[in-house]
Parts: C-alpha cells; sequence; structure tokens
C-alpha cells in the first residue's frame, strides 16, 4: 500500500497558521494607527475614486478609533510576526524547500496557463507543490513580509535607523510604502480564500495535517 | 494495520485538535496580556510592560547621540500645524514670565529666570521633521539653545539626573523624558520657529524642541524644569501612550 503524501511540513504549517491571527491584528492595529492621519487615496490628479477610508467604512467595520492602543498592540504582535517570518525563512532555506517555492524561468509563462486554467479557459500546466502562479505569488507575499518590516522599522525609529529611513525616501515614503504593502497583504487574502474554497476539502486539510491520500488513490476518488 | 484514510483521519483529528488548541492558548494569551485594572484611556499593564521592553532593547541597542535627525534645505520647509492648546490657555505676559528651575537633587525651584537670561546662550538653529504621534510630520526650522549648555551653564550637574520633568506654567501640560535623550545635540529650549519669534500657539515664549522624541514631548510655554532620578508624570502616557516615544 502507498503511503499518505506529505503536502506541508510542520514548520511551514505552523508558521502560516500563526500568522494568520497575527497579521490581522498588525492590520487590524495598523487601521488605528493610520487613521489619525489619512491621506492616502486611489485616483489621480484631482480626481479621488476611494479615499482611504471613507467614513463609512469606519461605521460599517466598526473598527473605531484609538490610535494609542493601536501603536501599543502594534508594538507588542510586530515582535511576533518578525519572529515567525524570521522562523519560516530560515526553515524554508535549509530545508531545501525553497527549490519548490522560488519561481525559475519556466514559472512566468507556466503562470499566464495558471490563470487561464483558473478561468476555464485551458489545461493546468504540469506542477510540483506549488503551481507556477503559486511561486511566484508565495514568494512576492514573502518578499512584502520582509517589506513591512523593513518599512515599519523604518517608521518606527526614523532617527536612530535614519539610514534605511532615507534608502526607503524618507519618512512620508516609508509609511506610503508600508500602508500600499499592508494593502497588497489584504488583496492577496482575498484572492487566497477564493482559491483554497476553490481547491475544496482535500487542499485545505492538508494545510492544517499536512497529509494527502496518496497521489493515485487520491485521483480515483 | 490503518487503511489510509483511517490513518488520514486520525492525522486530520489530531491537527485540529492541535489548532485549536493553538487557538485557545492564543486567545488566553490575548486575556492575559489585556489584563488588569486599567484607567479610563490608558492602556492594558501587560502591553506597557512591552514598550517597556520594547524601550530597553531601542536604548541599549540603537540609541545614541550621536545618531542626529536629518536635516533639510529652507525650500523643504512647510506649514507646521500647531496641535494641542493644553496649558496655553492663560493670557502670556511675557514680561512676567518666569522659568523656574530645580537642579538635580535640590528640595525646591532654586532659580527663576526670565527670557534674556536664555537668550544669553550660544544660539543654535536646526532645520528638522517634526513628527507627530498621529503620523503627519512638518520640516520646520527651530532657533534656541541647547538643553545640554542651558543644564551645563544654570544647573551644572544635573546631568547626572534619570529624567527631566516640565511642564507650563498653569501645570496643565506636562512631560518627562529620558536624560541622554534631553541631552541629545539637536535638543533646544527654542524661542524661534521658521526665522520669526515663537508665535503663542507654537509656546512662546519658549518651547521644548526634542527632534528624537514625536511632538507630544516638545512642550510648549514651559513653566518649569526639574531633573529628578525618579519619572516625572508625562501627560500623553496617563492617556495610553509609550512614555517613551523616542524617534
Amino acid at each position: 500500500m502507498q503511503s499518505l503524501e506529505l503536502k506541508h511540513r510542520l514548520t511551514t504549517r505552523w508558521t502560516h497558521w500563526v500568522n494568520f491571527p497575527v497579521l490581522s491584528l498588525m492590520i487590524m492595529s495598523g487601521m488605528w494607527i493610520y487613521w489619525a492621519y489619512d491621506p492616502y487615496r486611489i485616483g489621480f490628479g484631482d480626481v479621488t475614486l476611494l479615499h482611504m477610508f471613507p467614513d463609512w467604512f469606519y461605521k460599517l467595520s466598526g473598527i473605531g478609533k484609538k490610535l494609542s492602543f493601536g501603536m501599543a498592540l502594534h508594538f507588542v504582535f510586530a515582535w511576533l510576526f518578525a519572529i515567525n517570518g524570521i522562523v519560516y525563512a530560515i526553515y524554508t532555506a535549509v530545508s531545501g524547500e525553497w527549490r519548490e517555492l522560488l519561481p525559475d524561468a519556466k514559472c512566468f509563462s507556466q503562470a499566464i496557463e495558471v490563470v487561464k486554467h483558473d478561468l476555464g479557459l485551458g489545461p493546468l500546466p504540469p506542477q510540483g507543490r506549488y503551481n507556477a502562479a503559486q511561486r511566484i505569488t508565495y514568494t512576492l507575499i514573502i518578499l512584502m513580509g520582509f517589506g513591512s518590516m523593513i518599512t515599519g522599522l523604518a517608521i518606527y525609529k526614523p532617527i536612530q535607523l535614519a539610514g534605511l529611513t532615507s534608502l526607503l525616501g524618507g519618512y512620508q515614503w516609508a509609511r506610503f510604502e508600508h500602508f500600499w504593502l499592508t494593502m497588497g497583504y489584504v488583496g492577496f487574502f482575498g484572492i487566497h480564500v477564493g482559491q483554497v474554497i476553490k481547491a475544496g476539502w482535500a487542499n485545505f486539510r492538508s494545510m492544517v495535517c499536512g497529509y494527502d491520500l496518496p497521489k493515485g488513490a487520491a485521483d480515483a476518488q | 494495520m490503518l487503511s489510509n484514510e483511517q490513518e488520514l483521519a486520525r492525522r486530520t483529528r489530531r491537527a485540529f485538535l492541535a489548532l485549536g488548541g493553538g487557538a485557545v492558548a492564543g486567545m488566553a494569551g490575548l486575556g492575559w496580556l489585556s489584563a488588569g485594572p486599567i484607567t479610563e484611556g490608558d492602556i492594558p499593564p501587560n502591553f506597557r510592560k512591552v514598550l517597556g521592553l520594547n524601550e530597553s532593547a531601542v536604548r541599549s541597542a540603537l540609541y545614541s547621540n550621536n545618531n542626529l535627525a536629518p536635516t533639510f534645505p529652507a525650500s523643504a520647509i512647510g506649514k507646521l500645524k500647531p496641535n494641542g492648546e493644553e496649558g496655553l490657555e492663560d493670557e502670556l505676559v511675557v514680561a512676567d514670565w518666569r522659568l523656574e528651575i530645580k537642579p538635580y537633587g535640590s528640595a525646591g525651584v532654586t532659580q527663576k529666570l526670565a527670557i534674556d537670561d536664555i537668550k544669553t546662550l550660544p544660539l543654535h538653529d536646526e532645520t528638522i521633521e517634526f513628527k507627530c504621534v498621529e503620523g503627519w510630520s512638518t520640516v520646520t526650522r527651530f532657533a534656541g539653545a541647547r538643553l545640554s549648555d542651558f543644564t551645563a551653564k544654570f544647573c551644572a550637574g544635573s546631568e547626572r539626573a534619570i529624567c527631566i520633568g516640565m511642564n507650563t506654567p498653569d501645570g496643565v501640560y506636562y512631560v518627562s523624558v529620558d536624560m541622554p535623550s534631553a541631552l541629545h545635540p539637536q535638543t533646544l529650549l527654542a524661542w524661534e520657529m521658521n526665522g520669526e519669534p515663537l508665535t503663542e500657539e507654537h509656546g512662546a515664549p519658549l518651547r521644548l524642541v526634542i527632534p528624537v522624541k514625536y511632538g507630544i514631548k516638545n512642550i510648549k510655554r514651559i513653566g518649569r524644569i526639574e531633573y529628578t532620578d525618579t519619572r516625572p508624570k508625562d501627560y500623553w502616557e496617563e492617556r495610553g501612550y509609550d512614555w517613551y516615544a523616542g524617534l
């Protein structure tokens, strides 16, 4: 009998599931901080398509406006966010799993085929643990996590780390970058959850318990 | 021996239990962090403890009085918003205004200085990015005397203090600052802003300009300075903000 197929190792699963509530808390407290000075928008010239964020957003989400507690929460959970991310990065580097994650040259053309497949327009190209679109996206999201940490440090200590802050374009640019990286996560989260729902239970289960039925058996189901 | 399906079901059960356990532990952790008596407007004491740990980490690993706030050309100067009117309510008569000093280790106020006494100190000017805790910042030029020069001239020896406390003449607004930040070369007792005498809304006749801290520490219309080895009370700390507030 073929044994169960290992899909995700323990460290990958735990850092993934720890990141979810920690990043959620970081985003929520980040909104409490951002609210006190909220100049960003989607638009061009004098046209504002969406002010980040309109009043109805605060009312509807019930998130409230708490700068001081937001800062406290942010500077407590930033540690967990950073440590968890660093543990994952070190594990992925040392275990060799980066080989399955980092996109190679083929990935960029294959990713288009993956997206076509997702839209019902073609077959899925052959893939390893992650498909081409996943390799690009997941690598990008890890780089964004690193970016959040770096831009965050630059806003947190813009004088003690003045070199870093100026490298990022200065204090206000670093804040701008930190904000839009976060909006990037929110966009990623929406697509990610949609894809997980679409992929079905066995895929979700493998992210929790790590295993799936052997390939042949799963296909026969 | 278990079939693959049974083995997977067993692993799935175990994993979901572990995930649930993790969630419960996480909620318990949040509960622990948020526990304890909170006065109105303040943050839970355990959050305050972590902020204290952050402060020690920053002070031992990063902070140095050689780390200067970047300075800017005059063309970068913006219009500084006069946030905060606490302690500025009474009518200001500059001729009657005095700065009271309570040096380190003394029982009470030993000197009362007029603005002209303070203006005898060497003038320094700096064009720095003034950063509000709300997140905005404005490049502003300030001129005045270094707090380190002031301390050396009017209360030598007070450099040994742990903290410095300042309040407005009416006592409505008050801040305290750690001594290294107070003695930072860019920390000024300022009487000029953007080449003009300080206006009342910006803290005439004398305000603290401390670029290594958020605006909340840059107290306006200082009435009294004391050098202490305990932490004098701080207006915004009492309202939930980090005491250190260092940049």
